[in-house]
């Protein structure tokens, strides 16, 4: 074949049927609801959240998991494109962690050390593990399903990206449930999951972004 | 980029000089055959296509471009650089001239339309060949219009994976 043969067969094919951030923002907007959806008809909010909200940690946990997320849902939206270096879309992400680093320094100085395990720990610190990869999973799979249709110049990266973003949005959600809100907890076992699912996104988009 | 079909043509037929000589630069830089370079510059050029929904409006073209233009031309390098070392062993035991292996190693965009199954092949070749319109086509092969794009788009990607999988 021609390439001016080729070239005929592309213009017929001419229209873009849809940009890339769109497809993105719109798929990761199902995902996150039906994460929601899924956390509702589980295990429910935590019946004393009208009480606690206004206390400072659990007002912490619930904004800094918050601002994890808008962030990484930020970066998400424009992985996939050629020529769009995500490396540099990475430099607000320190200050959650910084965010989270002075919160720990504090309950540290606020709380004795004897109680300091038992608030590592806390309740739930298995099933936090458990159930934030849960609730990234439909978000995950419809970034990478969507990403697909990008063209990352990494793969790894781009997949890596749309677990950091489907895991804070899952943390996010998950901190209106969980009972455990001290910041040494979720230091630990919300940063631990989070990572988790960081670390699928990076391994499936491997292999599943090449193109 | 918009959907409008003459000015994608023409943006398509304006990039090709470039992206061929780039597919040269690289093909006498990396010892492969120059008749690869026509190949490698189909190939690209359905990438384009295939990934302009990427292309943020607002963004240079550029940068874009040429992303896709590295991306596409070590991959088919890496692949075609395998398959020539392959090719040379089976020439050394054939004793077979090495212009031959050339030719049958080569990635050639008619046989992977042939790979092609019906309607699809008969689409590609009825528009790309005879210069037929999509409306034409369907006419003749009793298909709506909009069935034979569905068609055609699924053809290009699957020649877009033949080229990928490098068989």
């Amino acid at each position: 074949m021609k390439t001016e043969e080729l070239i005929s067969l592309l213009k017929e094919d001419a229209p873009v049927r849809q940009r890339l951030p769109q497809s993105l923002r719109r798929f990761l907007a199902l995902g996150a609801l039906a994460s929601l959806g899924l956390l509702l008809l589980t295990v429910g909010l935590r019946p004393d959240l009208a009480g606690k909200i206004a206390t400072p940690r659990v007002l912490f946990k619930i904004l800094t998991m918050l601002f994890l997320a808008t962030l990484a849902c930020r970066i998400v939206l424009s992985a996939g494109q050629p020529g769009v270096d995500l490396r540099r879309r990475l430099k607000l992400l320190p200050l959650p962690a910084l965010l989270l680093v002075a919160a720990v320094v504090l309950e540290g100085t606020m709380t004795p050390a004897e109680e300091w395990r038992s608030r590592w720990l806390g309740l739930h610190a298995a099933f936090c593990l458990f159930f934030i990869p849960v609730l990234a999973g439909a978000p995950l799979s419809a970034l990478l399903l969507t990403l697909r249709q990008g063209a990352p110049d990494d793969p790894g990266l781009a997949g890596a990206a749309a677990g950091l973003a489907a895991g804070s949005v899952a943390a996010a959600l998950y901190a209106w449930h969980c009972p455990d809100d001290s910041p040494f907890f979720v230091a630990s076992w919300y940063m631990l999951a989070i990572l988790l699912v960081t670390a699928a996104g990076f391994g499936i988009g491997r292999r599943l972004l090449r193109w | 980029m918009e959907g409008d079909a003459r000015a994608y043509e023409a943006f398509l037929t304006d990039l090709t000089p470039y992206l061929r000589a780039a597919a040269r630069r690289r093909s006498v830089a990396f010892g492969a055959p120059p008749g690869d370079a026509e190949d490698m510059v189909q190939e690209v050029l359905l990438a384009v296509h295939l990934k302009r929904g990427t292309w943020d409006p607002e963004r240079p073209l550029g940068p874009w471009l040429s992303a896709i233009l590295r991306n596409k031309l070590i991959d088919s390098l890496r692949r075609r650089g395998h398959r020539v070392t392959v090719a040379i062993e089976d020439v050394m035991d054939l004793l077979a001239a090495p212009e031959t292996a050339d030719e049958t190693n080569r990635l050639d965009a008619e046989q992977l339309v042939a790979r092609l199954g019906e309607p699809q092949r008969d689409i590609v070749r009825s528009i790309s060949l005879n210069g037929a319109s999509v409306r034409e086509t369907a006419a003749r092969l009793n298909m709506s219009e909009g069935a034979v794009r569905v068609a055609l788009h699924r053809a290009l990607k699957a020649l877009s994976g033949f080229y990928r999988s490098g068989e």
